[in-house]
């Protein structure tokens, strides 16, 4: 080791060359330090699975008391399928999103214990920083997706076993998860104290979740809030995974503009995410 | 005998060869908060192999002129170059040369040891070829070969802040930033670090360090500088400095109170809420 870094420093003379990147070097670059950060957020949770299960319990409630109850009341208009089928793609969507917005918390805890100064002082590109972070919610999301499949199947929804749905399924997953991750990233480094972030955290779930179509179509509701669900991505995610995952499941948007719009969101807030993580170190 | 003097002149003229050698180099850097300037137009260089120490009372601006060298905070004005690469325009370049170690305890409680520095490896681009390699020696190098498959949860405040020391040394870095690296340590590993640190700028890491220990500046650094609101009071090896205030006998703490009018156990210049929060947090952790 000693003569390692002798040699090193004795090469080094008066100038430090830094090798030059092109662009494909530059993108490969980005994917890999990409994929860097999501490992080490997937061995994280290898290590300490245990909040996965414990997230369970709220999709396990939700399907269980409430869809059971309004299956019975048919006070929704949910078209040809059941009032349990129609909601497990809205209760799929809104565990990812409940995964993913508080993920900026853990934001908050890295700035506080000086983690992210470190990673912020490596040549790590910065969108790689936000989109290995998101994509690592995409994965805790996955988890997720398997355990309210397992719920559905307990509850004889009508699922669709379709190779390509379940691929739909999944990247539908990765991508709402990723997307509200990183929208939870920036109002971390927003309002850079975990007080705060709780605050508002609670505060947005709640319309992002009720001003979508997750547990009742948008058609019932009044004009005001249709404009709201409109421009709710969750929307668009749970637009996209009910016509996929259910058997005789339909989409009202189209399963391409749904993806359109998760990626498009997702891209221009990894960019603004990029621009606002390294203000958390400040 | 003639080995130890053979020894000594090479040392010497490795010395002098370096002397030109300018690593680090800073002209009138400034950094204002608001109404507060916390670094001051600050104009200093660094000689490559050095230690360079920065002491001051809490709130003299250490920390933040840390984070403008390292690329986190860019300077209100003035500029700096590291190893010839300006911090502002040439960031990236700047991020591939230098480690940082933050003062507080930022090793991954979650990860284990080993995977601590593999995810490091992988970040600074460590080719796979060579990475297992220089992990292994690197824990053993920092004494933490034992417990590499162990959550660093478990570790000691020591232990974790020489993983943080290896962690940042992986990719050998030109320069090291450490600030403040044995804040809440106990004396034995305080020692321990201090060893470590030693042994790298012998192998020619360069090191740029803040630190509240006196004795420890004096030790181990070649240079010191004195920082006091936002401003150098005084800077040169510790000799020189001890020189600057009447010679025999005076320690750094004399020359210290000399030229901030206080020292640093009583001083409470300047010190914020903030750091001190941040000084017991870190203390917290190490138990």
């Amino acid at each position: 080791m000693s003569e390692e870094h002798g040699v090193q420093h004795a090469d080094l003379g008066n100038e430090i060359v830094i090798p030059k990147v092109g662009v494909i070097g530059s993108i490969n670059n980005f994917i890999n330090k990409t994929l860097v950060i999501t490992e080490l957020e997937v061995r994280k949770l290898r290590h300490d699975p245990t909040e996965l299960f414990t997230r369970a319990a709220q999709p396990a409630l939700w399907m269980l008391v409430f869809g059971e109850v309004f299956t019975r009341v048919r006070a929704i208009p949910t078209g040809n399928l059941s009032y349990l089928d129609f909601m497990a793609p809205g209760i799929l969507a809104q565990s990812v999103l409940f995964v993913a917005i508080f993920y900026g918390i853990a934001i908050i805890w890295e700035r506080d214990l000086g983690i992210v100064h470190k990673f912020l002082a490596s040549p790590t590109p910065r969108a790689a920083l936000v989109l290995g972070k998101a994509l690592s919610a995409g994965v805790r999301a996955l988890s997720q997706a398997v355990i309210i499949y397992l719920l559905a199947l307990l509850l004889h929804v009508k699922l669709s076993w379709e190779p390509l749905s379940l691929l739909g399924i999944a990247l539908a997953v990765i991508l709402g998860a990723a997307l509200f991750s990183t929208f939870s990233l920036i109002i971390a480094c927003i309002v850079k104290t975990r007080e705060r972030f709780m605050g508002i955290g609670q505060v947005l779930t709640m319309p992002l979740f009720f001003a979508s179509n997750a547990i009742y179509p948008i058609s019932i509701m009044p004009d005001w809030l249709k404009a709201i669900a409109n421009i709710n991505p969750l929307t668009y995610e749970v637009d996209a995974l009910r016509a996929m995952m259910l058997v005789g499941g339909t989409s009202v948007y189209g399963i391409p503009f749904d993806f359109m719009v998760l990626i498009f969101s997702t891209i221009i807030l990894v960019v603004i995410g990029a621009k606002l993580y390294p203000t958390v170190a400040r | 005998m003639t080995e130890s003097i053979l020894e000594n002149s090479l040392v010497t003229q490795n010395k002098t060869s370096k002397m030109n050698n300018i690593i680090l180099e800073t002209r009138n850097l400034t950094r204002r908060f608001g109404d507060f300037t916390a670094v001051d137009s600050i104009t200093f260089s660094v000689v490559s192999g050095e230690i360079f120490g920065l002491v001051g009372p809490n709130g003299a601006g250490k920390t933040t002129t840390i984070k403008m060298l390292t690329t986190l905070l860019p300077p209100t004005s003035g500029n700096a170059t590291v190893g010839g690469f300006d911090i502002v325009h040439n960031a990236s370049s700047v991020r591939r040369i230098i480690g940082y170690v933050p003062q507080l305890l930022s090793a991954d409680g979650s990860l284990t040891g080993y995977e601590n520095l593999l995810m490091f490896a992988k970040l600074y681009d460590i080719p796979r070829s060579e990475r297992e390699k220089r992990i292994s020696d690197s824990l053993h190098f920092m004494g933490l070969a034992d417990v590499a498959d162990k959550l660093v949860r478990s570790y000691s405040g020591g232990m974790i802040r020489r993983l943080e020391i290896a962690q940042a040394v992986l990719h050998k870095p030109h320069i090291l930033y450490l600030d403040e690296p044995t804040i809440g340590l106990d004396p034995v590993a305080r020692e321990t670090v201090w060893k470590h640190v030693g042994a790298l700028a012998e192998q020619g890491t360069t090191v740029v360090m803040t630190t509240h220990y006196m004795e420890e500046a004096d030790s181990m650094c070649d240079k010191v500088a004195i920082m006091n609101k936002g401003k150098f009071a005084a800077s040169g090896s510790p000799d020189e400095l001890k020189a600057s205030v009447g010679g025999d006998g005076t320690t750094l703490d004399k020359v210290f109170e000399f030229y901030v009018g206080t020292t640093l156990e009583n001083g409470e210049t300047g010190e914020k809420l903030k750091d001190v929060r941040r000084t017991r947090r870190t203390a917290r952790r190490l138990g």
